[in-house]
């Protein structure tokens, strides 16, 4: 079965292509087949294979699939590597990328762009795939720059609106920088160790380089900038509130399951290497914490839906960071996977709210969906309690796990994470509270159907039990694993779970009960210009804008004709002008050339006479 | 013979498209699609025929691949010798695959005299096949003007509003830098009269002329100039966007995707190989050429509204990255340079292909009077989607593969002139999404008559694809052929700076 690997990224590739060139002439109640069909396939696929590969004492399989390039000593294959990490994220790529595909059939349905729609989707499957099994760098990286391509199509799926598809070029933009720095960290690996084959680079760089020296603290700082860009952590991380421009199963699948956390798979397969560079990994886990108390806090701001759960993805993704840094990088994988189930659940009932609900974003504007959207609800309330932490749902697992580790390290650190659990559990019950308790503003126009409902139901089981999917990645990261060993702090611990605790009780009060009025609140000045810095992301976009973009675009506006050709045009000019010059002295009448030469000779004769 | 013929069909052909226009005024194109045929027959006989020796006269090393030798001037030593090695076949064969592309996208572009029009378009085609066969320098310096006359004609009389400036401007830059040129070969050979007392113009003698440091310096500026007018590289790249804005598509194919290789080429066969030491010491200097072509080009690009000009300077930024491998001078940039090479002369003939497609439709270049195409045309637009994805060096396309070879193989010579480099990659999208942007998506409006892709145009597009994607995915077919000739050429100048 495992033999079979190479199909998990062929099949969605080849929907992909029969989508792409059939286009919307494809009858629409086979569109969705394709799409989804390619995905579930996949998945199946995957369930088959990871079914083989747990069985067994799990070595790594490498599967060739023949040569990209192989150029003097540099040479990239086509070939993938399966391990404990790469199989976790097989499972959640294939997993909850089937389960997203099949509710977008009918979230999607009455779309212009259906095929159009699926064909992206696959794109973006397929090259996540390859992302996640390549066994050397390039190939990586190619699977790395389509999954943007497959972001970028998508957020701007709905082309019309020039807001999208400056949204959508926005997230490119800033995650291209990302990469550049990740591919001249490629060129650094390269140069150096002569390898671009993932589990060779890091024997050699261990063997080769000492902990600390600049060469692993650049490689590893080159690579940690490409992990920012996608992962949407400090300071490239304002593309991905925007980001929420694109239909929402893009949001759920793409800018929360899977694409965003590829920065962490990245720096959890090369590990090895951020193990040299102790400065840099250090850097890593204070990254993901002042990522994550910043987009709490921004979460806490806003009223669009979507932009709520688009900061708390980032606001996650950081814990996943502050796990990477202090070296609990199973954890780190363990909130990535609880994380995908979760994130995707919130979206995609999320999605369900705004289609039945007149496309509105607003929360303030929902409401009391409680009684009328039962299944939304449910979905919220366990996703939510998931993303907060609480005991018994899979996210306290995984999140408990990363703030003990945190302890470890460092105490500051550690009290980041339980202020931001604690603001986690302010902002999703605040979303909770308002959206569907209350009294409700407005009639629900539809309820989802089977293929929408389906999916939640299933994300729902996951969101509370996937914690027991966790697969053993002690192999992976086995020089570390006496590390994770933790004690158990009793006060530590119980503080950990308290934290989320407080912010439900701080959100009821406030929103559920009234006890507390915000409006009270928002009287104050200081509070509305807080309120007000943190809903604009904490001016990141105005930052850019004034210190990147504006002036990119000034002196690409001043420059437009090309100051170097005013050389050349200054030279045709000059030569213009004595053309007209010499041209009208050739007047024909003799007395100019007359008087001309007497006065040529009269200026000879001086010269000669003076001199 | 085989190489002979390559440059005679071509020029044959064009005489015969030419008179055929007497007969029936639509027949020339049909003469051209014939002898681009009988050509690429002629370019797989060559290419099948490669490794066996008696295409190849005594005496020639073994990365060439055939050659011919006739006599022309026997007093100054002026021989016709051509020779073909892995590299210049691929270039003759992007030369004939864009030529068929050209004589597709002025199907029913070229309305007017179109006898003279493919005369001139199948004759640009033979001297740039010349020029990449010519190893004799008169002979070479004979197609390099050859070439340049009929694309003079090519501009100004099919050309578009502003053809006569546009003509001119291209005549000039590339007349005044090609004079530099012709000084320098003839200084060369006089140099090596004075040496050894032969006359000679043969590409092979002049190899290992020996020069004072100071002269070979001067000469190979004069040659530096020549080329890098030709590829272009900033600050010699101003005719490029009038030329382009004014060709008509078939001569911006043959420009973009054809003539500015011509230049590549010549840096490569000749600057390098004729005077390795000078060029050492002057890598630094052309490196940075190549960075600062890269980054202006790109923020040039973003700027324009016009999509021909748009993509003229696109064309620039890429080319920075062909002089930034070229004076890396080793086995991985070389290759990343040919590759590029290839690979922008499929994209580049594809975006200014669609540009054509566009302007024949709407009568208009301004991207500020698009917008919203896609939903009306949606066949043209995905081809632009996808070609502007190769542009910004999309992994499994061509250019990726190119720039990345060349930036991995200029790492180990300049780290930080090639991690400025890379900034350009960062350009690139906001240039290439720009495009997408502002002509295909936006609000749908209302086109009277737009009609997508015809079957012809389909298939035309179709191929660039699957060329784009193979470049992309298997590189390697290239890089092989290449290889022994670049080998070769890194073998040589290590064995003149050693020795």
């Amino acid at each position: 079965m495992i033999e079979l690997l190479g199909w998990v990224p062929f099949l969605p590739f080849l929907g992909f292509l029969i989508l792409a060139i059939a286009g919307e002439r494809l009858s629409r109640r086979l569109i969705p087949w394709i799409g989804a069909g390619s995905v579930g396939i996949s998945a199946l696929l995957t369930a088959l294979i990871g079914a083989q590969f747990l069985k067994g004492a799990m070595p790594p399989y490498r599967l060739a699939l023949g040569s990209w390039m192989a150029v003097d000593n540099l040479s990239v294959p086509f070939g993938f590597y399966l391990d404990p990490l790469s199989m976790t994220m097989l499972f959640v790529v294939t997993g909850v990328g089937f389960l997203i595909h099949v509710y977008s059939a009918e979230f999607m349905e009455s779309d212009p762009g259906y095929a159009r729609f699926f064909a992206y989707m696959n794109l973006f499957v397929s090259a996540m795939l390859v992302l996640v099994l390549a066994d050397n760098l390039v190939l990586l990286y190619l699977g790395w720059e389509g999954v943007g391509l497959g972001s970028y199509l998508l957020i701007g799926f709905w082309y019309e609106d020039p807001n999208n598809g400056y949204a959508a070029r926005k997230a490119f933009v800033m995650t291209r920088a990302g990469d550049t720095s990740m591919a001249i960290g490629l060129f650094l690996l390269f140069t150096q160790l002569h390898t671009f084959d993932i589990q060779s680079v890091m024997t050699q760089a261990t063997n080769l380089w000492t902990p600390g020296t600049v060469l692993p603290v650049a490689a590893a700082a080159l690579l940690l900038g490409g992990a920012v860009g996608k992962s949407a952590q400090l300071p490239l991380q304002s593309w991905l509130p925007d980001a929420m421009a694109g239909p929402t199963p893009v949001s759920a699948l793409i800018h929360a399951a899977t694409m965003v956390t590829a920065g962490v798979y990245l720096i959890a397969r090369t590990h090895a290497l951020f193990m040299l560079a102790p400065s840099v990994q250090f850097a890593v886990a204070v990254i993901g914490a002042v990522t994550l108390l910043m987009a709490g806090c921004s979460a806490l701001a806003q009223t669009d839906i979507k932009r709520i759960l688009a900061y708390s993805t980032i606001s996650q993704i950081g814990y996943m960071f502050l796990a990477l840094g202090v070296g609990a990088w199973s954890a780190a994988i363990f909130h990535l996977l609880t994380h995908a189930f979760f994130k995707a659940l919130l979206f995609l009932a999320a999605g369900a709210v705004i289609l039945c609900f007149h496309h509105e974003h607003n929360i303030f504007r929902m409401g009391g969906l409680r009684k009328s959207m039962p299944l939304a609800f449910l979905s919220f309330m366990i996703g939510s309690a998931a993303l907060s932490g609480l005991p018994f749902t899979s996210g306290y697992y995984s999140k408990h796990e990363i703030l003990l580790a945190a302890f470890e390290v460092s105490p500051v650190l550690w009290t980041a994470g339980c202020l931001g659990a604690l603001i986690t559990g302010i902002y999703s019950f605040r979303l909770v509270f308002v959206a569907f308790f209350g009294p409700q503003h407005a009639q629900v126009e539809k309820s989802p159907g089977w293929r929408m409902s389906a999916p939640l139901l299933l994300l729902c089981i996951l969101a509370l039990a996937g914690a027991m999917l966790e697969i053993p990645l002690a192999s992976v990261f086995s020089a570390l694993a006496a590390d994770e060993n933790l004690h158990e702090l009793n006060t530590v611990s119980a503080i950990t779970v308290a934290a989320p605790f407080i912010g439900v009780l701080i959100a009821g009060l406030f929103y559920l009960t009234g006890a507390f009025s915000t409006q009270r609140l928002e009287s104050l000045v200081w509070i509305r210009q807080i309120q007000r810095f943190f809903f604009s992301g904490w001016g990141m976009d105005a930052f850019y804008n004034i210190l990147l973009v504006r002036p990119f675009k000034t002196i690409a506006r001043l420059n437009k004709n090309d100051a170097v050709d005013s050389i050349y045009s200054a030279t045709a000019f000059l030569s213009l002008m004595f053309h007209r010059l010499f041209s009208s002295l050739q007047t024909g009448q003799v007395r100019w050339y007359a008087s001309s030469m007497v006065l040529g000779t009269i200026v000879i004769i001086a010269i000669g006479w003076l001199s | 013979m085989i190489l002979l013929a390559l440059i005679l069909v071509l020029f044959l052909g064009g005489l015969a498209a030419w008179f055929s226009e007497r007969w029936n005024p639509e027949a020339p194109r049909w003469v051209a699609v014939i002898t681009l045929s009988i050509e690429s027959l002629l370019v797989i006989v060559q290419y099948s025929a490669s490794g066996r020796i008696d295409y190849l006269s005594a005496g020639m090393p073994q990365a060439w691949i055939a050659d011919f030798q006739g006599a022309w001037i026997p007093r100054f030593g002026i021989g016709f010798h051509l020779a073909a090695d892995g590299l210049s076949l691929l270039l003759i064969a992007l030369t004939e695959f864009l030529g068929f592309m050209a004589v597709s996208s002025s199907w029913t572009e070229i309305r007017e005299r179109q006898g003279f029009f493919f005369f001139n378009l199948l004759s640009c085609l033979a001297g740039t096949i010349g020029v990449f066969l010519a190893l004799d320098l008169f002979l070479f310096f004979f197609f390099w003007e050859l070439m340049i006359i009929p694309m003079y004609f090519l501009i100004s009389i099919w050309g578009h509003e502003n053809r006569i400036y546009a003509a001119i401007k291209f005549f000039i830059f590339t007349q005044v830098s090609s004079l530099l040129m012709l000084v320098a070969i003839v200084a060369l050979v006089l140099k090596h009269h004075s040496n050894s007392g032969v006359y000679t113009f043969d590409y092979f003698d002049l190899l290992n002329t020996r020069l004072e440091p100071d002269v070979a310096l001067w000469l190979m500026a004069g040659f530096f100039i020549a080329f890098t007018v030709k590829l272009p590289a900033v600050p010699f790249h101003t005719w490029l966007p009038d030329a382009h804005t004014q060709a008509p598509t078939g001569g911006s194919v043959i420009l973009a995707g054809v003539m500015l290789k011509t230049g590549a080429y010549g840096l490569l066969r000749f600057v390098v190989p004729l005077f390795p030491e000078a060029a050492h010491e002057f890598a630094p200097i052309a490196m940075m050429l190549g960075t600062i072509s890269v980054l202006y080009a790109a923020v040039m690009a973003f700027a324009q509204s016009d999509l021909k000009r748009l993509i003229a300077y696109t064309s620039v930024s890429h080319m920075g990255f062909i002089l930034l491998g070229i004076f890396s001078w080793n086995f991985l940039a070389l290759q990343g340079a040919v590759i590029t090479m290839l690979a922008h002369g499929i994209s580049a003939a594809a975006l200014f292909m669609i540009a054509g497609a566009l302007q024949e439709r709407l009568h208009t270049r301004e991207m500020e009077r698009m917008g919203g195409l896609w939903s009306a045309i949606p066949h043209l637009s995905a081809f632009t989607l996808f070609f502007a994805m190769a542009s910004l060096g999309l992994p499994g396309l061509g250019n990726f593969i190119g720039e990345f070879l060349v930036l991995v193989g200029a790492f180990g010579v300049n780290a930080s002139l090639t991690v400025i480099t890379a900034l350009g990659l960062i350009l690139a999208p906001v240039y290439a999404l720009i495009i997408i942007q502002k002509a295909f998506h936006g609000p749908t409006r209302q086109y009277a008559g737009l009609r997508d892709f015809s079957r012809r145009e389909l298939a035309s597009f179709g191929l660039l694809v699957l060329i784009m994607v193979w470049l992309g995915i298997r590189p390697q077919a290239v890089l092989d052929i290449s290889a022994p000739a670049i080998k070769q050429d890194i073998q040589n100048t290590q064995a003149m700076e050693n020795g």
